[in-house]
């Protein structure tokens, strides 16, 4: 007897007899029973099974996976900030430090309706439109329980009607961190620069940036020295729970703080030298001997604590409107014709092209004519003779024109990068400008032709040149030294000093001695000799003696018809009057420092810059004096 | 004929006896299912944090009680049980309404009846009850009886009627666990493939009529199953939760009280539906295993019982209260590792919450009671 489980053959159904019938179709079932039950035990292991491989596949093979996952889940990082190292000055004084910041911090997570917590907030301490406008965007950036910076800089008063009103401020909570501080305050703002916030870009670029009250240097030094003042952020490993609340701290790892740097600027000095110039000038004062700056002054300046709380349009318009521009430094980045500061690097490639010798006299009539022009000596009347030493003395334009003519614009320019005028002088501070002394090349790039004329102007350092007073100084420490001295402001970083700070770390520019004697003895004469054009710089008492050279120069053309008519400088408006310049470094037989000076619109070098640059020296003398 | 005689003599002296009545007690079922509620003590314990009294002693407390409940259903006659079987369903039918009237009173949920100290869900009885009714519908009816259709539909309304009103409550889970269970009644009873087939393809074809008709939870529980990571902090959420909890736990585990998803709040309803994911993340695979395997254990015990039956109300009987455990158990299991949609049902023994284990238990009374009278005759079927 064949039976059927599902159910699909039933021949058995008809056999007669109701006993037999019962118990017929008690097997049926039972065997029924017994195959389906069967077929349902095995699909019920087969599930199992099913789950039994699914928590294998979970467990074992993808176990290390899911720990990873559930390590994250677990661990919350959470940055420490490092403080910014500190900047001092050459005698220790503090100009860029960190000092405690209360602040107002709002954590969206915590509060149901960030709109009204800044409404009533705005009640207790009014918030302008900027800074609304501010928090809203940063809170969009930031994720919701991160806080956002609501107001820096509170008060006690400030964090007193706070802490009061703190039932109406959900979200709000006030915490300390440190903001930039510059004691000094415009005295040295063009090279400490300052620091802003981070922006957008900045964010990703280091893990720090993302803390509140983050900081990133925006000029000077706190911009160059970025990297190295910065510091790494440290970090705290927290367990935390599914709705973010810490539960325990796993692991600390403390942040590096920035490392000091010591600049070798003074700023006593600085100070001094500010108090003694008006706007427009800039000043330059060097360590002749290793290119260390000492101050380095442009007036006017401005105060870098303001860039720390955000700057105010008004504040902004300010600073960039009309002629002041008290954010540009311009010893660094004013860029001006050298004049007859220049002659001394004429006078050097024309010996050292042999056209002219050292004691060979030219004759000055009071001009050069070349061609259909006319190239004019200040002095109208012409110096006579005079030999490189009484040239450079008196400042004569002719014979410079003459010795320009004979060496040619390339060599004259070849001569001035060796100097450091025209090329990078890869200071320690960004945005530098580098100057230009054109080649004949650099003319011809322009698609212009270079004329003879164009290298006789050029003789007495008019023409294309423009140099910073940064430049300039760095020339005169060159000269005074005849060493490759670059300009520097750090002297030590972390306690360690940077190399450079010893004569010896600069190599010698390879000129021949007898030349560069030849200029120095000149500047000295120019400043000591009676009639040097540059007497105005002699140093009083027994401070030793200064050599220098003045300069003055044009900042518009004068015409034939003006000369004619009687050209009188003092009649010029203001800002069409020549620059004044002067060079100059002491003391003459053993150079210590080196000093540049540029008056704009001054007039003229030997009354305007000679005396300024005089006083300049005198502090540096007293200054260096009261400290050794 | 001396089989029939001995048969009947053996019946008699078995009759009546309560100590012997006693001694055919399944005991190893019992430390079966005491092993099983010892487990869950375990993970109620971590899951309480090292606290007892959260939820662990209360656990052990329930269990306690059901077991003696148990034992006593167990000794009940099978003859009584068989008679109990439609009161019990209109009980439980009943109850069932009431809540959705209460419910329609009250608006929103509405599925738990209180009885003082335990709460009970209805449609958690009405699976015991619908298992107890169809295991009489079935037990006496001829083979040819079970292939007449006028005979199957009545009783596919017995499980509709009530899998309909779990599912208007709404409780999608339940009610699916509950036609299942119908499902196997019939199939154990033996209603032909073809019928399966041809319900089956109703089902199917009512698929796009029960969605129209699904809550948006519900929607979004069926949807964040095929795409659990779509929204990690949403519906997502838990599945992804347990899997990481489940994964991490690795071969071994975190150890006792030492599982971090779970102790860290990361992963929701601990205690209740996602007990099965402490263990694992605290015991690891292994643990996993073992628990899987006592709840196995448990199942197949319902299938020897089954078979053990002379009669074929406790053969049916056996085989749906171990389906309806076995549904628990699958249904749970594969929701924690993310192979279901989740659909909020617990891992009774195991699980925190009364409900589910009164009426598990009051099933494996049933089951006992089965046993123990596994030779008792009820009767030839009839036309």
């Amino acid at each position: 007897m064949s039976l059927n489980p599902f159910g699909r053959k039933q021949k058995d159904r008809a056999v007669p007899g109701s006993m037999r019938g019962v118990k017929r179709d008690e097997e049926i079932r039972r065997t029924v029973f017994t195959r389906r039950a069967i077929m349902y035990g095995a699909v019920q292991l087969g599930l199992f099974g099913f789950l039994a491989s699914r928590l294998y596949q979970l467990q074992v093979v993808e176990g290390g996976r899911y720990a990873t996952l559930a390590e994250e889940n677990r661990v919350s990082a959470r940055l420490i900030g490092a403080p910014r190292g500190r900047i001092t000055d050459r005698a220790g004084t503090l100009v860029a430090g960190n000092r405690l910041n209360w602040r107002a911090l709002l954590v969206a997570e915590q509060t149901s309706d960030v709109a009204s917590t800044l409404e009533n907030f705005s009640r207790i301490i009014p918030l302008t439109e900027n800074e609304r406008a501010r928090v809203d965007r940063e809170q969009r950036r930031r994720r919701r329980f991160v806080p956002t910076i609501v107001r820096e800089f509170l008060t006690w008063e400030e964090m007193a009607h706070i802490e009061v009103n703190a039932p109406d401020l959900p979200g709000i909570l006030i915490d300390v961190g440190t903001t930039r501080q510059y004691p000094e305050g415009e005295n040295l703002a063009h090279m400490v620069g300052y620091v802003a916030p981070p922006s957008d870009r900045d964010l990703g670029s280091d893990p720090i940036l993302q803390l509140p009250g983050a900081r990133v240097g925006r000029a000077g030094i706190e911009r160059f020295h970025e990297n190295i003042l910065r510091g790494r952020a440290g970090s705290v490993q927290l367990e935390v729970n599914a709705t973010g609340r810490i539960i325990r701290e796993l692991d600390r790892r403390e942040g590096i703080p920035g490392q000091d740097i010591e600049l070798s600027v003074d700023s006593e000095l600085q100070r001094i030298v500010r108090g003694k110039i008006e706007d427009g000038t800039s000043v330059v004062v060097m360590n002749a001997r290793n290119g260390e700056l000492l101050a380095m002054a442009s007036n006017p300046s401005f105060d870098p604590n303001i860039f720390n709380s955000g700057v105010s349009a008004a504040q902004w318009r300010q600073w960039t409107a009309g002629r002041s521009t008290p954010l540009i430094n311009k010893a660094t980045n004013g860029l001006y014709a050298p004049g007859s500061t220049f002659k001394m690097v004429v006078g050097l490639a024309g010996l050292d092209a042999r056209v002219v010798g050292p004691g060979e006299r030219i004759v000055c009539p009071g001009h050069l004519d070349f061609g259909d022009s006319r190239f004019h000596c200040w002095n109208r009347s012409g110096h006579g003779a005079l030999d490189m030493r009484a040239a450079i003395k008196n400042s004569c334009d002719v014979y410079f024109y003459e010795v320009a003519r004979r060496v040619g614009i390339n060599r004259i320019a070849a001569m001035a990068r060796r100097f450091g005028l025209g090329v990078d002088l890869e200071i320690d501070l960004p945005g530098v400008r580098r100057g230009l002394a054109p080649t004949r090349e650099w003319r011809e790039a322009q698609g212009k032709a270079w004329n003879i004329g164009d290298t006789i102007v050029h003789g007495i350092g008019q023409g294309f040149y423009l140099f910073t007073p940064l430049a300039i100084c760095t020339m005169t420490a060159r000269l005074a030294t005849g060493r490759a001295v670059q300009p520097h402001l750090t002297r030590s970083i972390g306690g360690r000093p940077v190399r450079g700070t010893r004569p010896e770390d600069w190599p010698s520019m390879g000129l021949s001695d007898r030349d560069l004697r030849l200029q120095r003895d000149a500047m000295w004469a120019a400043v000591n000799e009676p009639g040097g054009t540059a007497a105005m710089g002699k140093l009083p008492g027994n401070l030793g003696m200064m050599a220098g050279k003045t300069g003055t120069t044009q900042v518009r053309r004068v015409t034939r018809e003006q000369r004619e008519r009687g050209f009188n400088v003092q009649n010029l408006p203001r800002e069409w009057r020549p620059h004044a310049l002067f060079v100059g470094y002491a003391p003459h037989d053993n150079p210590l420092y080196a000093v540049a000076v540029v008056v704009e619109h001054g007039t003229a070098g030997g009354t305007a810059a000679a005396p300024l640059a005089r006083d300049v020296m005198v502090e540096t003398f007293a200054r260096f004096r009261a400290i050794s | 004929m001396s089989i029939t005689f001995e048969r009947r003599l053996l019946t008699r002296n078995r009759e009546h006896n309560l100590l012997e009545k006693l001694w055919r007690v399944p005991w190893i079922f019992v430390l079966l299912l005491i092993a099983v509620a010892g487990v869950g003590y375990v993970a109620l314990y971590s899951a309480g944090s090292g606290n007892p009294d959260l939820y662990a002693t209360k656990h052990a407390l329930r269990f306690a009680f059901c077991l003696v409940m148990a034992l006593c259903i167990g000794l009940v006659d099978i003859k009584v049980i068989y008679r109990a079987a439609w009161p019990l369903y209109g009980i439980a039918l009943g109850l069932l309404v009431l809540v959705a009237v209460r419910g329609q009173i009250g608006k929103g949920a509405q599925r738990w009846v209180d009885l003082g100290p335990i709460q009970l869900q209805p449609s958690e009885l009405m699976k015991i009850a619908l298992v107890l009714l169809l295991a009489t519908w079935f037990a006496r009816a001829t083979w040819k009886k079970i292939g007449n259709v006028f005979f199957l539909l009545p009783a596919m309304l017995l499980v509709f009627v009530p899998a309909g009103l779990i599912f208007r409550q709404p409780n999608l889970g339940t009610s699916v666990i509950t036609v299942a269970v119908g499902g196997v009644m019939f199939w154990v009873a033996g209603v032909r493939w073809w019928k399966f087939a041809l319900a089956i393809g109703g089902a199917v074809a009512a698929v796009p009529v029960v969605y129209a008709n699904l809550r948006d939870y519900q929607r979004a529980r069926i949807s964040t199953f095929f795409d659990p990571e779509n929204d990690p902090l949403g519906a997502g959420y838990n599945i992804i939760q347990s899997k990481i909890a489940l994964g991490s736990g690795g071969i071994w585990g975190k150890g006792f009280l030492a599982g971090t998803q779970g102790h860290l709040n990361f992963l929701p309803e601990k205690q209740t539906d996602f007990i099965f994911t402490m263990i694992a993340e605290e015991f690891g695979f292994v643990g996993a295993m073992v628990t899987l395997g006592l709840l196995l254990l448990v199942v197949l015990f319902c299938i020897y019982a089954g078979f053990m039956c002379k009669n074929h109300f406790g053969r049916l009987l056996c085989f749906g209260i171990g389906a309806n455990y076995f549904f628990y158990i699958f249904v749970n299991i594969a929701m924690v590792t993310g192979s279901i949609p989740v659909g909020g049902v617990p891992l009774p023994l195991i699980s925190h919450g009364g409900s589910a284990m009164l009426t598990v238990m009051l099933g494996f009374g049933l089951v006992m009671s089965a046993y123990v009278h596994r030779h008792a005759d009820l009767g030839p079927a009839r036309e």
